[in-house]
């Protein structure tokens, strides 16, 4: 059966390809082109867009604002992959050495933190935040008899991102500890025991051991936490709802969204936006091929 | 394997080994003389050290689990507290860690106050846009995942290949000329619109997991069918189909999941009061005044989890690996 040739193949493949085509390419194709033309408010409202070489691009790349931006956004997703990654080994390491009912406690906590729609988590914790009746700022108060009522959390860059950080890291933690855990289990106990009679300590038995293993499930997880930090988008625009400075506190997917729909800018928006499929597009290269040579096409 | 080597630590093999011989030497004397109870203590003594070690590493690690476990679920705790009391009582400088004045009132307010927010509207846009889209994602899919599994043709790598690179171009890059094209369309502020837009998300990760399913169902299988008698189509009704369900059910969950919390798309092709789905509803909602209403609003997020969490736990099992290969995320 497999090997015939004729036209099936090509009717089964028509649907996907058409509506891939039309909802993603094309869009694609359209935004490649406004980032040449000079595109504002006036040719929404039907005047001619003329093209204008590079002319966002270098405007663009000379505005220090954009180069703020996506230093932040590398730097926030920098320190979420890092810290995503170590809490997620740890509490699988922990998941191992568990007995049942406590690993089955731990792993209800986590599915629930991470099923949580990431909008919703957002504002939960905003709720938790909150200025005057936010759990967090009584809970502190009552444990560091610091009066924290009335103090916001939002309106400083730096604690801004530590709210944003703690939300991204609560709820990607399951998913890394539950794939690391999985990949644990297969690690074959005699070697570990092997290891211990040699002599090795906990950290080495990790480093000499556990990570050789486990190397491209961690390899397949970082890339995915960097590429899913680096357009993180919902947690940002909405806590900059709730209270944010947004000139201070905006990374690459949500500037793209002011400069185009806030500023009306959106010849220099599609460059941004450009720049950042580039981005993205370079980083998912080394997923695909991880996944290329994991899996025969 | 290699053989151990003891130039490590000489000291700690060595009183090991003395142990070893001396937990020997005893059982094999008390087990002669000494009643079971005593032999118990006098072996208990022996190994007294690594015992205690090991169960005060025990409870020390459950004891982390319980804090892993209270940090994972307070919000969502939080979240059904202040929603199950009435607002008055959130705002107050002792905050209830329990519901005081228990109601459901504002689970009523949310529902079915029509000035306050256009809940019910929202929900069945949500419904609407996420079950057309698990529906037509699932049979596009499908056909598509069935040409690359079970046809070898030109152009067939191509095709898995670039399915791959198009999920990661990201949607955030994307809105505004999602939003210009649809637009040309007239599509905007439509479910047809916003269902298309989420096929289009949908499906390349959903081709990929279901690419994998089918692979596992053995062609063999069919084959047999077919010299039994069935036709290649019957063949592959009677025989495969069945045996893809459980796939074609964890796909589809995955797809309803996505769709179900997508903001950003939502938030940029929906933006008519009338057309919103819940998660822009929700930002709206939040978004009103200075005076947020945090119980109704809490009431609203417990609504909108519900579903995905109940869908979660389905496909708990699956999840992770469904991810790994999918990479897709809210």
């Amino acid at each position: 059966m497999i090997g015939r040739k004729g036209f099936a193949p090509t009717l089964l493949l028509v649907p996907a390809t058409l509506i891939l085509i039309a909802i993603i390419g094309w869009p694609l194709v359209q935004l490649v082109i406004v980032s040449f033309q000079q595109y504002g408010r006036a040719q929404v409202f039907g005047q001619p867009a003329p093209f204008i070489g590079f002319d966002n691009y270098t405007r663009v790349l000379g505005d220090p604002q954009f180069w703020q931006v996506l230093a932040r956004s590398f730097l926030f997703c920098l320190v979420n992959v890092v810290v995503t990654m170590s809490l997620g080994t740890l509490v699988a390491l922990l998941m191992t050495r568990l007995n049942k009912f406590f690993r089955t406690l731990i792993s209800v906590g986590l599915l629930l933190a991470w099923a949580m729609p990431a909008l919703t988590a957002v504002i939960v914790w905003g709720w938790l935040f909150d200025t005057q009746f936010g759990v967090v700022n009584y809970v502190l108060t009552q444990v560091t008899g610091i009066n924290f009522i009335g103090h916001s959390w939002l309106i400083n860059p730096i604690s801004f991102f530590a709210v944003a950080a703690i939300i991204i890291v609560w709820q990607s933690v399951p998913f890394v500890a539950f794939t690391i855990y999985a990949g644990l289990t297969q690690v074959p106990d005699e070697v570990l025991e092997a290891a211990q009679l040699d002599g090795a300590g906990a950290v080495k038995r990790f480093r000499l051991v556990i990570f050789p293993y486990l190397k491209s499930i961690f390899v397949v997880v970082t890339i995915l936490q960097v590429i899913w930090d680096l357009r993180v988008f919902t947690q940002i625009f909405a806590l900059q709802g709730i209270g944010g400075i947004r000139e201070q506190t905006s990374t690459l997917g949500v500037y793209i969204y002011q400069t185009s729909l806030g500023t009306g800018d959106y010849g220099a928006g599609g460059a941004i936006a450009v720049i950042m499929v580039i981005i993205m597009m370079g980083i998912s290269l080394f997923y695909v091929r991880h996944v290329i040579k994991e899996e025969e096409l | 394997m290699s053989i151990p080597t003891r130039t490590d630590s000489p000291e700690r093999e060595a009183g090991d080994d003395a142990s070893v011989e001396a937990r020997a030497l005893t059982s094999a004397v008390s087990a002669m003389i000494v009643p079971p109870s005593a032999r118990n203590g006098v072996r208990r003594y022996q190994v007294s050290g690594p015992r205690v070690k090991r169960r005060i590493a025990n409870i020390i690690f459950s004891a982390i689990a319980v804090i892993i476990f209270l940090c994972s679920v307070f919000p969502v705790y939080w979240m059904i507290n202040t929603s199950l009391q009435p607002n008055n009582e959130i705002r107050t400088p002792v905050p209830n860690f329990f519901p005081k004045d228990f109601t459901f009132g504002n689970y009523l307010t949310v529902l079915f106050e029509p000035s306050r927010s256009p809940f019910l509207p929202a929900l069945m846009n949500s419904l609407a846009v996420t079950l057309l889209t698990v529906v037509i994602a699932l049979i596009f899919a499908f056909l598509a995942s069935l040409a690359v599994t079970r046809f070898r043709f030109k152009g067939r790598k191509a095709f898995i290949l670039s399915i791959l690179i198009i999920q990661m171009i990201p949607a955030e890059a994307m809105i505004v000329s999602t939003y210009r094209v649809l637009d040309s369309w007239s599509l905007l502020n439509t479910i047809a619109g916003l269902t298309l837009v989420y096929v289009a998300t949908v499906l390349p990760f959903t081709i990929w997991t279901l690419r994998g399913f089918v692979n596992g169902v053995p062609v063999e299988l069919e084959e047999a069918g077919m010299i039994d008698g069935l036709s290649r189509t019957g063949a592959f009704w009677k025989i495969t189909f069945p045996l893809l369900a459980p796939g074609l059910v964890a796909t589809g969950v995955f797809g309803f999941i996505q769709a179900w919390n997508e903001f950003v798309l939502a938030l940029v092709v929906m933006s008519r009061p009338a057309s919103q789905t819940l998660p822009v509803w929700l930002r709206t909602f939040q978004q009103a005044n200075g005076t947020t209403d945090w119980a109704a609003i809490m009431a609203g997020s417990t609504l909108m989890a519900i579903p995905v969490v109940v869908f979660f736990l389905i496909v708990q099992g699956r999840m992770t690996s469904g991810l790994m290969s999918g990479a897709v995320k809210g």
